[in-house]
């Protein structure tokens, strides 16, 4: 579970994030929502330490992040994958060299072990015979599909995905979705999603935040989600014209 | 001004950041092993080209300016190996590299950048500017003097195959030449400006790379920017390096 308290994050004088609480629950989906624009990516960024808040608290476990040391950092991010938008896979890497990148770097498994587990990660996404090419030589799909595989290689505890649909054509981004919802089940990971996508909202959503204009707007799951009275979630539920025509 | 002494401050903090004790050794080994293959053997070609013509080119000028009845013809293979040893192997090479490595390890850490591959080593708890840039300018301060080596061998080569083959100057004549009055010094001093040079391309293109925001058109500009900056450092340092060792 990941607890952040009263976070706040500033860009010189421009607040990005405003006293954001919210917690991340283990074993399910937890969906960060909202507008381009809206903060989701520089809440991720903050979960993750890419970026430091000038304000708040995130609790790993109880364990605050932030405080923490860069030794100490290194321990937490052991058990922490995350999937990028562009997958931002290692273009001078093999396939196999992305995905045992975490395992080099963390571990002190022997090459066979290494080998191994990286084919069980390939496998588990369902991808074969790709090890020795390259990510340019991939779909976007399938890159994304490497990048989950890289992002579960340590066996996280916590996976983070940003926009993980972006530039994928509706049924590959099926796919994505429901690899990453069998994970999350089968490992019990904390999984965060930052997306805009309402398909996968209403797939995924067991724990949807909202956030607009950097402040926590609506926090609830996928069947009160189309309910929900707030003005500024509607206005972002029923951009989608599918779900337009269904409010009708 | 304040730009520039800015910038210099950045280049500065950059490198602090790239020479740390690497995470893991062996994941830093094979990529300087895997950059010594981009950033030298790769080279290779380019400079073997390039040196084989300048120093058929000099041997041929040289024929041309200084060729006198009371002056031998061996002294004109002499000037060739003293000016490919002094100037050409390691500035005019360093300058072509500039432009060749340079811009490549811009625009590789620069797409780097953009394509978040930077943020996810960051992420899993890298020193990315190390990771990026050490084996970069490990490689280059490695092979670079190779290269320099390689360039007088090939350009000495070139300007012996003009002389017989032009019929300037004998063969014979040109292989005394090349022997004649030789200070192993010149080695020192053109090793020392080649590991400069190695070290401005690599450090100053990482440096422009790393710091790339936005979009192609950053990458591209990042690019041309360290071609630059790295071709005028290398035209100060060789003066600078001249004075200090040669003068």
């Amino acid at each position: 579970m990941i607890e952040v308290q009263h976070l706040s994050k500033y860009f010189g004088e421009k607040q990005v994030l405003y006293d954001v609480s919210v917690t991340f629950q283990k074993g399910i989906t937890n969906l960060v929502i909202g507008q381009s624009g809206s903060g989701k990516t520089v809440l991720l960024k903050c979960l993750v330490g890419l970026l430091i808040p000038e304000e708040g608290r995130i609790l790993y476990e109880g364990i605050d992040f932030i405080s923490l040391d860069e030794r100490e950092k290194r321990e937490i991010r052991k058990a922490i994958g995350m999937l990028f938008q562009g997958s931002a896979l290692f273009d001078s890497m093999t396939i196999e060299e992305n995905v045992k990148f975490p395992l080099d770097l963390f571990t002190r498994l022997s090459e066979a072990e290494k080998k191994e587990r990286v084919a069980f990660c390939l496998q588990r996404v369902n991808l074969q015979k790709v090890n020795k090419l390259y990510p340019s030589e991939l779909s976007g799909g399938m890159q994304k599909r490497v990048g989950i595989a890289r992002a579960i290689a340590l066996n996280p505890q916590y996976l983070f995905c940003d926009e993980p649909n972006s530039g994928l054509d509706p049924k590959t981004a099926i796919v994505i979705d429901e690899l990453i919802l069998e994970i999350t089940e089968e490992y019990g990971i904390t999984t965060i999603i930052n997306t805009h996508d309402m398909n996968s909202v209403m797939r995924l959503g067991k724990n949807i935040i909202f956030l607009a204009d950097g402040h926590v707007a609506w926090q609830g799951n996928n069947t009160q989600i189309l309910e929900a009275e707030n003005e500024k979630l509607k206005d972002f539920v029923f951009a989608n014209t599918l779900l337009q025509r269904r409010n009708e | 001004m304040y730009r520039i002494i800015s910038q210099v401050g950045q280049y500065f903090i950059f490198l602090g950041r790239v020479f740390v004790r690497p995470e893991r050794w062996n994941i830093y080994i094979r990529q300087t092993i895997r950059e010594m293959d981009k950033i030298g053997v790769r080279s290779i070609g380019i400079v073997t080209l390039i040196s084989v013509f300048i120093g058929a080119v000099l041997t041929i000028q040289g024929v041309y300016n200084a060729k006198n009845p009371i002056l031998p013809n061996y002294i004109i293979a002499y000037a060739v190996r003293d000016s490919l040893l002094l100037e050409f192997s390691s500035t005019i090479i360093g300058l072509i590299l500039a432009g060749k490595v340079g811009s490549n390890i811009a625009s590789e850490i620069g797409t780097m950048r953009i394509t978040e591959q930077i943020d996810a080593l960051e992420m899993m708890g890298v020193n990315s500017a190390s990771f990026v840039a050490l084996p970069k300018i490990v490689a280059a301060l490695l092979f670079n003097p190779i290269l320099m080596i390689l360039s007088n061998a090939v350009g000495i080569v070139g300007g012996w195959i003009a002389g017989f083959a032009t019929g300037v100057i004998p063969s014979d004549e040109f292989i005394y030449g090349i022997q004649y009055n030789f200070h192993p010094y010149y080695l020192t001093y053109a090793t020392i400006k080649t590991l400069v040079f190695a070290f401005l391309i690599t450090s100053i293109s990482s440096f422009f790379g790393y710091y790339t925001r936005g979009g192609s058109v950053e990458v591209g500009n990042a690019s041309t920017r360290a071609t630059v900056y790295s071709s005028v450092l290398i035209l100060f340092f060789d003066l600078l390096l001249t004075q200090l060792l040669l003068v």
